[in-house]
Formats: structure tokens, C-alpha cells, sequence
């Protein structure tokens, strides 16, 4: 495999991406490029911004500065039409599931099929019943969202977002919530999509052992900017503390555990004025 | 799926009830039925005074609704006010000598035109005219009797 | 002290036209979305069950009980000036241009209102119309416009149910239980009651308080801070805002409709 990827071969690259919200810079001029019908991760600490990318590249937000580019088209110029048609071929699976909580799994994932096919319920029934024996859910098909657990809830979405058989799948954080079972079943699906249908994935995930063990690489983003990037060998043998840090889960490091405040004891001693 | 067929039946009622509230106050409540009327013929009917009668205002023999007035001019000519009516065809036997009266429907209620056939054997034609008439009774005299009254009989109460 | 107070003046005087910019924008996209709700009259039927069935009740049981208290005391007044024979034009005139269209206006924005501003509020707070974003479903389209339309057709169809109701409710009162003659209680009102100047103008009406009450309920939602405090404020938004906005249009369209009389 190539050490790094070649812009010529991707399917989504983030050039010189500056995000804001309010005052804080969430991205800082970042590039990046997520390679067809491979597996990118993205790692990063909570809250630095891994829910925004992706929604920066579904063109719900809109940055700042910089161009995000799929398949040759910016995403944030396109003409409404467009964007849509674009996303009928883009998944996302949203880190809240954002099931439609007034129809049950079945016809949540019947979905998208019936707003953007016109095809016959027989055959949407197969297709549903297919998608929902992927993530193990086929018995559930009858249970309302509030009836699902969390981590069921995310397989259903999981399910309904590669029901259009899209050509890239956003995943927010798959694998929270899962039982090392269903992990280890989300991992050989994620990785057998890829394979069978040649799909490409940006992947957002904490869980160091499942992403080093299906992406193909990986960006390790903390403070708006990108503090490491490579395949999962290059990035378990980095040097950066950073990476380091976050690969092997140490509580003390260059990233801080804590959101930005001012310090603790002095915090503690300050008047008792009540916020 | 069962749950949504009585859905569907139940916007089916609320939709048919809401048209039917819909008709029931075009028909029942307001003046729309008189509209859609049958065929009609108008007479006209020469009064001193025509009060506070209206275009609309309903015309009735012994009490029962029978047209509506159509139109009310002055005629700067004889000074008297020219009421048309509009009768139902279906009442064209009324007699050549049929009297008109302006009335009032209660104290304050409205005014309508009300007719009492006479005897003859000739009977009123479209474009008729009905020769004996009896105009409005002011109503502002009506009132001030009235009050006059009450409150005297309030004040003859209080004596007692 | 005094600038302070100018400029929180001035900002919520800032907040509130860009808000109605927002509301406006709204608007026309829904608007416009309906052209996409015919061709699935599905969406709608849903709608109308959730807006205008569960209404029924509510809106029927008080146009009953609104019209037997006008039988009753317009009966009282009535009869001291020996004319409660007209009993029926004032029980009908008063509901048919006034009380049927804005207290239904009312029941509707507190029964249907507030509960499509939470509906709506809490599927944005669950990501539900981001999602549908991201699946390429227009929002507006899908969940937004069917809901206004269904507003919109529901309402006029309530107020008429509840001026039917409360006419009827007259009655009972009026020649049921206090002995006002019933051929004078309809005649009297067929012949006062105008088709094009009372039923007409009461339809209108309750159109555009179906408009307005729509409009704000989904856009309150649509706007809402996503947590459940913002979606409560929401809620309470939509019911205050729509007794306002029913309340200041039926005047301004009474004096229109009814002015010139
Ligand atoms: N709607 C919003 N308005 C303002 N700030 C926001 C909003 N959404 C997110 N943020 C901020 O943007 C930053 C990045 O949020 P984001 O959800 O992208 O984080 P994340 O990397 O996905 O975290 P996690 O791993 O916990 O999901 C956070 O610091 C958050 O405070
Ligand atoms: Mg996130």
C-alpha cells in the first residue's frame, strides 16, 4: 500500500479546512485527503471537532475557509439539486442513531428506499430485511426506537444508512455502546462493505484496537489541527507524543483530559459566587 | 396494517364532518337556501313608507316564508317607496286584491313584507302590482311607547 | 444604567428581525414544499389525524357549551326587550363571525400548536431532521409542509364544527329549555345570517388563523434551541405567540370584513 495518499485516487479531500464556532477555532487550516474504497480514521480526543468534520463534509456546515471536494465537486457549491443528489450516494450513521422515532426499524429503514425509489414493496422488504440480518437486527424489525437499546439503535442506523447502497459511508463513532460481540461483528461488516462493494468509509472512532485493526489509515486530529497521520503501523510506532498519548490512553500528556479552564485550586478557592 | 385504516377512516369522518358543519351553516344558518330558489315571479307593492325594510327581508303570507324583497326604490314621482317581491312560483295563485303590510318579526327583530290574499278570482301576474298597502310602523315610536310604559309600570312596582 | 437599558433594546429589537427574517424564509420554503405533499396525499392524511382528529373533541364538546351559554344569555337580554325571537341571529352572528373562528383558533393553538412545536422541536433535538438531511430528504418537504397544509384544511373545518355545534347548542337552550319559539330561532337567522358577508368571511377567517397558527407552531419548533429546556420555551412560544397573533388579526379583519356594514 502506498506510504501516503495520492490526491488523484480520492474520493473526498479537505484543503485548508478553517472552521469556527463563536470564538473557537475548531479546525485550523487542515488538509485532507480519505482515498476510494479504503477505510480512513479519524481519532481524536472528545470535542475537538470529529462530529463537525463530518457534517463540514455532508455540507451541513460550511467552513470558513477551505474547500471540501467530493469526487471532484465542491461540496459548498453546489446547487441545492445537486447536494442532495450527492448525498443520495452518501451514508451517514449518526453518533445519536437519528432514527424517525414515529416508525418502527422496519420502515425506518425502508426509509430512504421509499423516498428515493419507486421500487415495489416486495422488493423493498428484501432489501430491508437484508440490510437489518447485516447488523443482526432482523427479529427486532417490529420494535419502535424507544423500544431499542443504544447500541441497537445504532446498528438499525447502521442498517438505514447503507440501505441505498451509497458510494461512502460516514460512520460517527460505530462501535460506542457495543458489546465486544456486536463490535466484533460491526468490524468484519464495516470491513467486508469495503471489500464487496468497494465502498469508501471515513470512520470516526475512539476505540484504538478496532480502527488500527480495519482502516487503512488514519488521522489523529487534537486542538484544530492534525497531530499525526498514517497507516495504523505508522501511527502505533509514532514518535508524537500526541499520538502516543492517545493510543495508549495516558491520562497526563499534551492533550488534556480537561476542557480549557482556569486553574483547579484556584478555582476552588474563588468566592462562592454561584453561576 | 390495520392501525392505519382507521386512520384513515377517522380523517375520513372528521372531513365529512367538517363539510357537513360546512353545509349546515350555508343551508340551515344562513340566507344561502333562498338563493338557490326555485323559479320565481316579481310583483311590486307602493308603500307611504317602507321603515327599515331591506333587500332580503323575507315576504310571508300567514305566516309562512313565501320570497324575499328584491329591490327598493323612491319614486320621486308619487313620493312613495317602490318595493319589488320575488314570490315563489309555486305560490302563483295570490288574488289581484292581496294587501301588503310591513311588519316587525318580535319588538326588534327585522322588518319583512307580509301579505293577505284578498277575494278575487284574478290572480297577481309577474310583474303585478299589489294595489293596497300598509306601510312600516315607525319603530322609534314603538320604542319610546314602550319604554314610556315600562317605565311606568316599574314606577307604579316601586309604589306598591 | 440608561444605555444599558438601550442596548438590550436595541439587540432584542435586532433579535426579533432577524427572527421574522427567519420565520419568513421559512415560510416560503413551506410554502413551496406543499407543491411536493399532493402527490402523496399519505403524508397528509397523517397529518390531518394527528392535527385535526385529535382536535375533534375538544373543539366540538366547547362549541356545545360556548353556544349554550349565548342561548342562555342571550335569552336573559334578550327577552327584556321582548325580543327573543332573534335569539337565533345573536347566538349565530356572534359565533359564525367571531367565536367560532377564533375560539377554535385558540383550542386548536393550545391542542395542535403546542404539540407540533414539541413534535418538531425534539425531532431537531434528537437530530432526527439532520438525518433526514444527510439521507437527502428535505425536511421541510417531508415532515414541515404536510403538517402546515394539514393545519391550514383542519382548521376551517373546526371552526365550522364548532359554530354547528354551538348553533345547535343555542337552540337546545333557547327553544329546549326556555320556550323561544324554534321556527323563529332558524328563520329568524336564515334571514339574518349572510352567506357571502357572515359564512363566507367566518371561513376566511379561520383560514388565516389556520395559517398563522400553523406557521408559528412549526416554526417555533423548527427554530428551538435543541434541549429539552428549549423545546419547553418553544412550546410556550407557540400558545402565547398564536393567542396574540389570532387575537390582533381578528380585529384587523373583522374591521375589514365587517366595517362598512
Ligand atoms: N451547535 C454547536 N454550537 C456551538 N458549538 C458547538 C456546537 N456543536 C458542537 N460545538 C462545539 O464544537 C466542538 C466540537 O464538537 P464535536 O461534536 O464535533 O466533537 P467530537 O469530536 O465529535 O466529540 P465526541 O468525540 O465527544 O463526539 C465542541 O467543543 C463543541 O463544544
Ligand atoms: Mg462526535
Amino acid at each position: 500500500m502506498d506510504k501516503s495518499v495520492s490526491p488523484q485516487n480520492s474520493l473526498v479531500s479537505v484543503r485548508h479546512l478553517t472552521f469556527t464556532r463563536g470564538d473557537t477555532k475548531i479546525f485550523d487550516d487542515i488538509s485532507m485527503e480519505f482515498e476510494r474504497g479504503k477505510i480512513t480514521a479519524i481519532m481524536g480526543p472528545s470535542g475537538t471537532g470529529k462530529t463537525t468534520l463530518l457534517k463540514l463534509i455532508g455540507g451541513q456546515l460550511f467552513p470558513n475557509q477551505g474547500i471540501i471536494n467530493i469526487d471532484n465537486k465542491n461540496v459548498h457549491q453546489l446547487r441545492r439539486a445537486d447536494l442532495y443528489s450527492l448525498r443520495k450516494r452518501m451514508g451517514m450513521l449518526f453518533q445519536s442513531g437519528a432514527l424517525l422515532t414515529d416508525m418502527n426499524v422496519y420502515d425506518n429503514v425502508a426509509f430512504p428506499l421509499r423516498e428515493h425509489t419507486h421500487l415495489p414493496e416486495s422488493m423493498i422488504r428484501t432489501l430491508v430485511l437484508m440490510k437489518l440480518q447485516a447488523v443482526g437486527l432482523r427479529g427486532a424489525r417490529n420494535l419502535m426506537p424507544n423500544e431499542l437499546s443504544g447500541g441497537m439503535a445504532r446498528r438499525v442506523a447502521l442498517a438505514r444508512a447503507i440501505a441505498l447502497d451509497p458510494m461512502m459511508i460516514m460512520y460517527d463513532e460505530p462501535f460506542t455502546g457495543q458489546d465486544p460481540i456486536s463490535k466484533g461483528a460491526l468490524v468484519h461488516l464495516i470491513k467486508s462493505l469495503n471489500n464487496t462493494l468497494g465502498l469508501t468509509s471515513i470512520m470516526v472512532s475512539h476505540d484504538v484496537q478496532e480502527t488500527t485493526a480495519i482502516a487503512d489509515y488514519i488521522y489523529v486530529i487534537s486542538g484544530g489541527k492534525i497531530v499525526g497521520q498514517g497507516t495504523p503501523q505508522e501511527i502505533k510506532q509514532s514518535t508524537s507524543e500526541w499520538v502516543q498519548q492517545f493510543m495508549t490512553g495516558a491520562a497526563d500528556g499534551p492533550v488534556h483530559f480537561h476542557y480549557p479552564a482556569k486553574d483547579y485550586v484556584d478555582d476552588l478557592l474563588s468566592s462562592g459566587k454561584r453561576y | 396494517m390495520q392501525h392505519t385504516n382507521t386512520q384513515d377512516t377517522l380523517v375520513g369522518l372528521f372531513v365529512a364532518a367538517g363539510i357537513a358543519g360546512l353545509f349546515f351553516l350555508s343551508m340551515q344558518v344562513s340566507n344561502l337556501s333562498s338563493f338557490t330558489e326555485h323559479d320565481s315571479y316579481t310583483i311590486t307593492a307602493r308603500f307611504e313608507n317602507s321603515g327599515g325594510l331591506k333587500v332580503k327581508s323575507p315576504v310571508s303570507a300567514a305566516g309562512v316564508k313565501i320570497g324575499q324583497v328584491t329591490g327598493i326604490r323612491f319614486d320621486p314621482k308619487t313620493y312613495q317607496s317602490v318595493v319589488s317581491l320575488s314570490i315563489d312560483v309555486q305560490y302563483n295563485n295570490l288574488p289581484e286584491d292581496t294587501t301588503a303590510s310591513i311588519f316587525t318579526a318580535g319588538l326588534l327583530g327585522e322588518q319583512y313584507v307580509s301579505l293577505e290574499p284578498g277575494g278575487s278570482d284574478d290572480f297577481l301576474k309577474n310583474g303585478g302590482n299589489i294595489e293596497i298597502t300598509q306601510s312600516a310602523i315607525i319603530l322609534e315610536k314603538a320604542i319610546g311607547q314602550f319604554l314610556f310604559k315600562s317605565a311606568e309600570e316599574k314606577a307604579e312596582g316601586k309604589k306598591k | 444604567m440608561m444605555i444599558e437599558f438601550l442596548q438590550t433594546l436595541g439587540k432584542n429589537t435586532r433579535a426579533s428581525f432577524t427572527k421574522l427574517g427567519r420565520a419568513t424564509f421559512f415560510l416560503i420554503q413551506t410554502v413551496s414544499g406543499t407543491a411536493s405533499v399532493l402527490p402523496r396525499p399519505r403524508l397528509l392524511l397523517k397529518q390531518m389525524y394527528s392535527v385535526g382528529v385529535l382536535s375533534f373533541l375538544i373543539i366540538t364538546i366547547s362549541g356545545l357549551f360556548v353556544g349554550m351559554v349565548l342561548g342562555l344569555q342571550g335569552y336573559y337580554t334578550l327577552s327584556d326587550f321582548g325580543a327573543e325571537e332573534t335569539l337565533g341571529v345573536m347566538v349565530a352572528a356572534s359565533l359564525v363571525r367571531e367565536l367560532g373562528p377564533v375560539v377554535s383558533a385558540l383550542l386548536f393553538a393550545g391542542r395542535a400548536g403546542s404539540a407540533l412545536t414539541a413534535e418538531i422541536g425534539l425531532m431537531k433535538a434528537t437530530e432526527q431532521l439532520s438525518g433526514m438531511e444527510m439521507m437527502a430528504v428535505d425536511p421541510i418537504k417531508r415532515i414541515i409542509s404536510p403538517r402546515f397544509l394539514a393545519g391550514l384544511l383542519s382548521m376551517p373545518l373546526l371552526a365550522a364544527l364548532f359554530s354547528a355545534v354551538g348553533i345547535i347548542g343555542g337552540q337546545l337552550v333557547g327553544s329546549g329549555l326556555l320556550g323561544v319559539d324554534e321556527g323563529a330561532y332558524w328563520s329568524q337567522m336564515q334571514a339574518n345570517i349572510d352567506f357571502q358577508d357572515d359564512i363566507i368571511n367566518g371561513v376566511l377567517k379561520s383560514l388565516v388563523f389556520g395559517f398563522v397558527t400553523s406557521w408559528i407552531a412549526l416554526f417555533e419548533g423548527y427554530d428551538s434551541v435543541p434541549t429539552s429546556e428549549g423545546v419547553s420555551r418553544a412550546t410556550t412560544r407557540t400558545v402565547v405567540n398564536s393567542a396574540f397573533s389570532i387575537l390582533g388579526l381578528d380585529f384587523i379583519l373583522t374591521a375589514l370584513m365587517f366595517g362598512d356594514d
